[in-house]
């Protein structure tokens, strides 16, 4: 479908300030070639405009944790009402049973039991599984439903000549305002290079020059171009690859519609597998294992302030729980991931992203004067609160009629900087859904504001995947420390791979030298539930959550 | 308000949003036929009538169309769908090209029909790079299916019984394994990495104090943005 003219889908209100944007479209271009632009702030200048304007750094909205290993931590309310909630119906049926029987009896036997089927749930899978031990992924939705397949702007590694995993290091710490484990990140950017190498061999499609040199772009926060994408699918092209590569190998059996509810441990407080819930309908299985790692991704589908989300249907926070409630402690949670540009209008699309790409090559945000208002590619943080601040303290944003806010993603500028054909090259996926929407991101810009993007912070790993608990792994965004505060574009996709890899190839080691476990119970969680009574936390729900509360009248 | 049918059952949902939104404002809150929401899982494929009146079924992706009303929807989350495992092992006599079609010789029978290419909802060219996998052009064939989410919406409509999707992965995989030059400064840093080149330049990084490493920071120097590649370098090559 073409449209009549290039704004005939956006409403009147909007159209006057797409003109202004077009108009000035000529001199910022101008500037840009002349080596003019906003400049990016100093440390201090970053720190005072987070306090003011970023979600995280805001009183209302969080509340106090008042059992377990992190207690005393203020994390978002909506976390902590799910940490404070009691364990759904089926496992306080199950908990009476284990206790009368000492232990609840297997209805399936693994030596590595991996939660979650994203990136990392599949690459630890995958990995666990070359090592000879046998693998089940229990997964809540299908095989690779996840935030990984949805990932846009593609992967950070230093392979380039003027780069290297120190200069990496560097922008990780930064960009984490230091925060970060720098066990873990020297972890990360290390291994890089062999992952990336993994992937080609695997058969994944990266953007190459004809000679094979990979084609590298800057993302928020580097220092170097150094985020190597797959067009603007780059999840999708990695989670295709990944899934391919498992249903190639034998020894791994997926458990679809499956989440786990709750982990089982032994006396002696080894983790020794998981209760599964299946999807509809609750029944229970009762998986034991050797080794259970833990990849269940992140938390976007609590929409933490009212905030929309960029996650997939299941992101419900659930491994949190799970691993707290098994006397894990966690860290960084109070820090999330508003991404700068979600999509304001069209409306139907509200929340879902905007790839920084489209940032790294040029595109710029423009308030509704169609001024640039803030360096592109400052790190994510800084930029949402920029935004934040344009459309409430200087009252510059772009109103939509009925409701809602966002400043410009000047997308036609990239064909501008760089040539005709751009956009539809760099872009093809997103070019071509727009395009069937009526919008022609040639010509017209997009309205942006901040969405519930990533879980900074999550489940405190060592760098080989374990946690604190024996036969407990965690990889990917359930974990913490890896981003400190503030995560940098194109560090997820690294960090699900490396600590996907490194955890699964850690949990099949501990399978292997281990048992199943004749007691398998909920004795952790006995003691959990005498906390909570004990601080007069009154149960008022159970969690994990499992799916978002849209329309759970009749679940199909 | 539009009515729209499923399950046989007419309900009133609100119009202007997405199929999916639309079943879970009438309190329907699926599990099957969910994913992503944003259009690139393809767990929530659907095949549509907008009215009896018409004889067009059309497909799409419930969390990209928007109802209308009258429109009789048959959510797809799962279809049957032929795949092979192979472990990218090339044998000695072969060429990748011929053994994607050996793994996926169906792709032959493609009988043109065009309705792969109507109902995909990524708009892609399938029988284009169903022709291009039989007659061997596995880059063509990659690059023609790069957006394609699995949705194995074709797979359901095809005449031929060819499963596009997994014969295009496999096209994309052994092209990507066998036929894509390698990056070689990838080789070159891996072997600098392995060769412990960086374990000092670590160790003295991270016994700085907090100031002098804050320092470190700032001093980045940032590569410009139009470097050619592999060409620019910073004059400070202590972590290189």
């Amino acid at each position: 479908m073409m449209p009549s003219s290039p704004l005939s889908l956006f409403p009147e209100a909007l159209r006057e300030s797409v003109r202004m944007v077009q108009r000035s479209r000529e001199s910022r271009l101008a500037k840009r070639q002349r080596g003019e632009r906003v400049e990016p702030l100093s440390l201090s200048d970053r720190r005072a405009l987070l306090r003011e304007f970023h979600p995280d750094h805001r009183e209302e909205g969080r509340a106090q944790l008042r059992v377990g290993p992190s207690q005393g931590s203020w994390l978002p309310e909506e976390l902590v009402a799910l940490l404070h909630a009691r364990p759904r119906p089926l496992v306080m049926d199950l908990m009476e049973r284990a206790r009368t029987h000492g232990g609840l009896a297997a209805s399936l036997t693994t030596d590595v039991l991996v939660i979650g089927g994203g990136g990392a749930g599949c690459a630890a899978a995958i990995v666990a599984a070359e090592a000879g031990v046998r693998v089940v992924v229990a997964t809540k939705l299908r095989l690779g439903d996840s935030n990984t397949v949805m990932a846009e702007g593609g992967i950070q590694v230093a392979d380039h000549e003027c780069d290297s995993p120190a200069q990496h290091f560097l922008d990780v710490m930064g960009g984490g305002h230091f925060s970060s484990d720098p066990d873990l990140v020297e972890a990360l950017v290390t291994a890089g290079p062999a992952v990336l190498r993994w992937l080609e061999e695997l058969g994944m499609l990266f953007d190459k020059y004809p000679t094979g040199r990979m084609k590298v772009r800057h993302g928020g926060g580097t220092s170097r171009q150094r985020l190597h994408a797959a067009g603007d699918v780059t999840g999708l092209e990695l989670m295709r690859v990944l899934k391919d590569r498992l249903a190639c190998l034998d020894g791994i059996t997926v458990v679809p519609f499956a989440p786990a509810v709750e982990l089982l441990t032994d006396e002696s407080g080894r983790a020794v597998g998981a209760i599964l819930e299946q999807l509809p309908g609750g029944r229970p299985l009762i998986v034991h294992a050797k080794a259970v790692l833990l990849a269940t991704g992140g938390l976007g589908r609590l929409h933490l302030n009212g905030f929309p989300t960029s996650n997939h249907h299941g992101a419900t926070a659930d491994g949190l729980v799970l691993a707290y409630r098994a006397g894990v402690p966690l860290r960084d949670l109070q820090n999330c991931q508003y991404h700068p540009t979600g999509v304001v209008f069209p409306e139907k699309l509200t929340g879902l992203l905007l790839t920084e790409k489209f940032r790294g090559l040029g595109a710029q945000l423009l308030n509704r004067h169609g001024d640039e208002f803030v360096f592109g590619l400052e790190p994510r943080d800084v930029t949402t609160a920029a935004i934040i601040r344009e459309c409430s303290e200087f009252e510059n944003g772009v109103h939509l009629p009925g409701g809602g806010v966002g400043v410009w993603l000047d997308i036609p500028l990239i064909d501008w900087i760089h040539g005709r054909g751009a956009i539809e090259r760099e872009f093809p996926g997103r070019f071509k859904e727009y395009l069937h929407m009526g919008l022609d991101l040639r010509q017209v810009p997009l309205l942006a504001y901040p969405t519930l993007h990533y879980q900074n912070g999550g489940v405190v790993i060592f760098p080989n995947g374990g946690t604190d608990m024996p036969g407990l792994f965690a990889a990917g965004e359930v974990t913490g420390g890896v981003h400190g505060r503030n995560r940098l574009m194109g560090n997820a996709l690294l960090e699900i791979l490396v600590f996907g890899r490194r955890a699964g190839a850690a949990a099949a080691a501990f399978a292997k030298g281990a048992k199943l476990a004749v007691d398998a119970g909920l004795g952790h969680l006995e003691a959990y539930l005498e906390q909570l009574d004990g601080a007069g936390i009154q149960p008022v729900q159970s969690s994990p959550r499992l799916l978002p509360a849209y329309g759970t009248v009749r679940p199909v | 308000m539009v009515s729209i049918r499923y399950d046989e059952t007419w309900m009133e949902v609100p119009s202007g949003k997405t199929i999916l939104a639309a079943l879970e404002a009438a309190g329907i809150g699926l599990v099957r036929g969910v994913g992503c929401r944003g259009g690139i899982c393809g767990a929530c494929a659907v095949l549509y009538r907008v009215s009896s009146q018409t004889h067009v079924m059309s497909a799409g992706l419930m969390c990209q169309e928007t109802v209308q009303d009258g429109m009789e929807i048959l959510p797809l989350p799962h279809v049957p769908n032929k795949k092979v495992p192979h472990r990218l092992e090339l044998p000695e006599d072969e060429t990748p090209a011929h053994h994607v079609l050996r793994l996926y010789p169906e792709v032959n029978n493609c009988v043109m029909c065009g309705e792969c290419v109507r109902v995909c909802p990524m708009h892609l060219d399938v029988m284009g790079y169903v022709g291009m996998i039989k007659r061997g052009d596995l880059k063509g064939a990659a690059r023609a299916s790069f957006t394609c989410i699995g949705c194995q919406l074709c797979v359901i409509r095809c005449p031929a019984s060819i499963s596009q999707p997994n014969a295009a992965l496999a096209a994309r995989r052994w092209f990507g394994a066998h036929q894509e030059p390698r990056a070689d400064h990838l080789t070159r840093m891996l072997d600098k990495v392995d060769s412990g080149h960086y374990t000092p330049i670590f160790r003295w990084m991270r016994r700085l104090d907090p100031m002098e490493f804050q320092a470190l920071y700032l001093r980045r120097e940032r590569e410009p943005d139009d470097a050619p590649p592999g060409t620019w370098l910073p004059d400070d090559r202590a972590l290189l």
